[in-house]
């Protein structure tokens, strides 16, 4: 009978190791429906094949993304190994304490070196210049533009525009011939029109936009560091850029005013805008014919400077976060320690992924390998982002609240609708003893 | 012995024959559905309206702070709280409208002799029948102004649904009419039906004209079932959700349910969203309260 019984309790135990061995023998990754996930299922293949550790990136539609990802968190849920979270949720998410503080990971790995600096700045560190990170930067990415090579290079076109405008018809180096640009191309009777710009409200969509035209204006959104916005949110430099955004609204095509990174692709797929903004993320979509028939047609530049020079450009892309209540924190750590070699991140911008690897960044080979790699590179040395605090979604939306109605629909002035968004975020901001 | 096995099977005989009895009809279904109501509607129901006297966020592993009726008094001086209800309010009152003309029209169409009665009938309900979304994302494309076909239909251009702040709320109450029209026409057709012949034949002979027989015998008899119409596409459209927020995202279209969404699950402000749903509450209960008040006076006369 004791035999027995040791040989049940041994059996047991023997199951219960197999049964943890096993399960940290997976990994799950959540991110955003889009085709950089894809690289990464096609990399975390590739680390598979390696460690025989099973890699699963796990998406969800954009929409959705922040929703499903902080009910999850909310919940304390396990699901998910990792995240490639979005980079304004670093406060929410490491205050509320959803993430694993990764700095002693970014200090032995020497990251701060390794990854360009901005993206070890906005997708990585929290708060601000405190020397604490929760993410390593996964996906770099910033907004730029397409535009149809073979409507510029048009003699006919050329040769006009300089008739009408003094200049040579060029991707534009600066946003006021931007609009001029946007101005010429508009023919809604030849349902051709100049430009194609971020409209959508529901998320970060019109805010990046704005932000776009406002950082190279040489405006700011506020002080990050003492939180405060009167007279910085609403400076001049500010309601010049808006304005000038709200003028480009009138070149769109029609029904644009929810319009984000798909619309924006279509713009130029369907040969509906001359230019288009979108995030670089989405221009591999752009030189593939089988998705776009302007392939061979299609250029690329960054964000254009603003008045006095200034070129910046709105921050999007995303750092990989191992969730707080994983089982397999672990095997995500040594995931991680893959993902950041030098090799890794070398195939992985190979794969189509957007390294924040300084040395991949920097490297002939990378700029060279698309016609938006070298624009990508330029842009990523120069970009800004938007607030990372916790209350991050109410200032969205406020943002939001404030200045669709003035971008889309004229309503009020861009000083109104700035002077109001101030008065919203103060009132955030104290709600929340940010600025006390 | 015989006796006892007889009566036995009498007994038994005579439950089968009256079906369940009634403790054995409590056990297996009003105790299970009084234990469901109570775990998923009354609790959660008093559980949220604690939280809306906190300031607790979902989104942060804070504990939840009483903070009294501070949530109430600043969701009630927020203009743009006022400015949703005012949205959702536009909306009820075009949507509801739009759907008693259209439905009760069109269930006096119906109610005449007229060939494929019956498979226009279905027909006509299968809008209602569609989901949601589907049916949000499909306007969408019939609102384009590019290639969209009501533009191409009414020779409107490249004229604006979605986009045009004037305009959206109007477009999103079209489609939701376009949907739930066949609701009240349904209802108002069962209504029409039952008005006896008899009285219509009363009032031929009296040489009445169609307009006093509609407002003296149609209507007055169809109003009660009318007002059941009303309540529910009331209700239902204060709640309005999925059609505003797949249609268009106009600060014109956001009525109060998009507002609660975005507070509850993009602000993570849980206390405040509470505060606000219990708001919401209160105004429907008062708005049905209004409409029974009505449809019984209705029933009286």
């Amino acid at each position: 009978m004791r035999k027995t019984m040791t040989g049940l309790i041994a059996g047991v135990g023997l199951m219960w190791a197999c049964g943890t061995s096993a399960q940290a023998q997976e990994l799950t990754i959540f991110w955003a429906e889009w085709d950089p996930a894809n690289y990464l299922q096609e990399l975390a293949n590739e680390y598979e094949a390696e460690t025989g550790v099973k890699v699963t990136v796990e998406t969800t539609p954009w929409a959705d993304f922040q929703t499903k990802a902080f009910t999850e968190f909310n919940a304390k849920g396990s699901a998910y190994d990792l995240v490639v979270g979005d980079s304004q949720w670093i406060g929410a998410a490491s205050e509320a304490g959803h993430y694993v503080d990764l700095t002693e990971f970014f200090t032995k790995h020497n990251l701060t070196q390794v990854m360009a600096p901005a993206t070890v700045k906005y997708y990585s560190e929290y708060p601000a210049n405190s020397k604490k990170y929760w993410s390593i930067p996964a996906e770099g990415d910033a907004v730029g533009w397409s535009y149809r090579k073979d409507w510029f290079e048009d003699p006919k076109e050329m040769e006009a525009f300089k008739a009408k405008y003094g200049y040579d018809l060029a991707p534009p180096k600066t946003w006021a011939q931007m609009r001029d640009i946007a101005e010429f191309f508009h023919r809604p009777d030849q349902k051709r029109y100049g430009i194609a710009i971020y409209t959508d409200n529901s998320y970060d969509g019109l805010v990046m936009g704005v932000e776009n035209a406002i950082f190279s204006f040489g405006g700011e959104l506020g002080d990050y560091q003492n939180y405060k916005v009167d007279g910085i949110i609403n400076s001049e430099k500010n309601v010049k850029a808006l304005e000038l955004y709200r003028e480009l609204y009138g070149f769109t095509p029609p029904g644009w005013a929810k319009s984000f990174f798909v619309e924006n692709n279509q713009a130029i797929t369907e040969n509906l805008a001359a230019m288009s903004m979108n995030y670089f993320a989405f221009f591999p979509a752009l030189v593939n014919e089988a998705s776009n028939p302007n392939a061979k047609v299609t250029g690329f530049f960054a964000n254009p400077a603003g008045p006095n020079g200034d070129q910046f450009a709105a921050l999007g892309g995303q750092g990989i976060s191992v969730i707080s209540y994983s089982k397999n924190q672990e095997e995500a750590m040594k995931f991680l320690e893959w993902f950041i070699k030098d090799e890794t991140q070398k195939r992985w911008a190979e794969l189509g992924g957007y390294t924040a690897s300084a040395k991949v960044l920097e490297s002939p080979e990378f700029q060279n390998a698309t016609p938006y790699n070298k624009a990508f590179y330029e842009t990523m040395f120069k970009v800004k982002d938007f607030w990372a605090t916790p209350e991050y979604a109410e200032l969205l939306i406020q943002m939001n609240q404030r200045i669709y109605p003035f971008v889309t629909a004229g309503q009020g002035t861009a000083k109104e609708a700035l002077d109001a968004l101030a008065a919203d975020w103060n009132a955030t901001f104290k709600k929340y003893g940010r600025n006390n | 012995m015989a006796t006892a096995v007889m009566t036995s099977l009498d007994t038994k005989s005579r439950a089968a024959s009256r079906g369940m009895s009634d403790i054995r009809i409590r056990n297996l279904f009003i105790i299970p559905t009084i234990l469901f109501l109570i775990v998923f509607n009354i609790f959660p129901l008093i559980y949220s309206l604690g939280y809306s006297f906190t300031d607790f966020r979902a989104s942060s592993n804070a504990a939840a702070r009483f903070v009294g009726l501070q949530n109430y008094r600043e969701l009630l001086n927020d203009p743009f709280i006022w400015s949703n209800f005012a949205i959702t309010a536009k909306y009820v009152i075009v949507s509801v409208t739009g759907q008693v003309i259209v439905g009760f029209g069109t269930a006096m169409l119906l109610n005449r002799d007229i060939p494929l009665k019956g498979l226009l009938t279905t027909l006509l309900l299968l809008p209602m029948m569609l989901s949601m979304a589907v049916v949000g994302l499909f306007w969408k494309l019939l609102y384009d102004p590019s290639f969209g076909i009501i533009n191409y239909t009414l020779g409107l251009g490249s004229f604006e649904w979605l986009s045009n702040p004037e305009v959206a709320l109007y477009a999103v109450a079209i489609t939701d009419i376009w949907m739930w029209s066949p609701f009240v026409m349904l209802l108002s057709l069962a209504g029409l039906s039952a008005v006896p012949k008899h009285l219509y034949e009363a009032a031929a002979i009296d040489r009445a004209g169609p307009f006093y027989t509609f407002f003296r015998i149609t209507l007055p008899l169809v109003a009660p079932i009318l007002m059941i119409a009303i309540i529910f596409r009331t209700m239902e459209a204060f709640k309005t959700f999925d059609l505003a927020y797949i249609l268009t995202s106009q600060p014109t279209t956001e009525v109060i349910s998009i507002r609660l969404y975005k507070m509850a699950f993009q602000e993570w402000q849980t206390g405040r969203s509470c505060a606000l749903a219990y708001i919401v509450l209160i105004m429907i209960l008062a708005i049905t309260n209004i409409y029974v008040k009505y449809l019984n006076k209705v029933k009286e006369r």
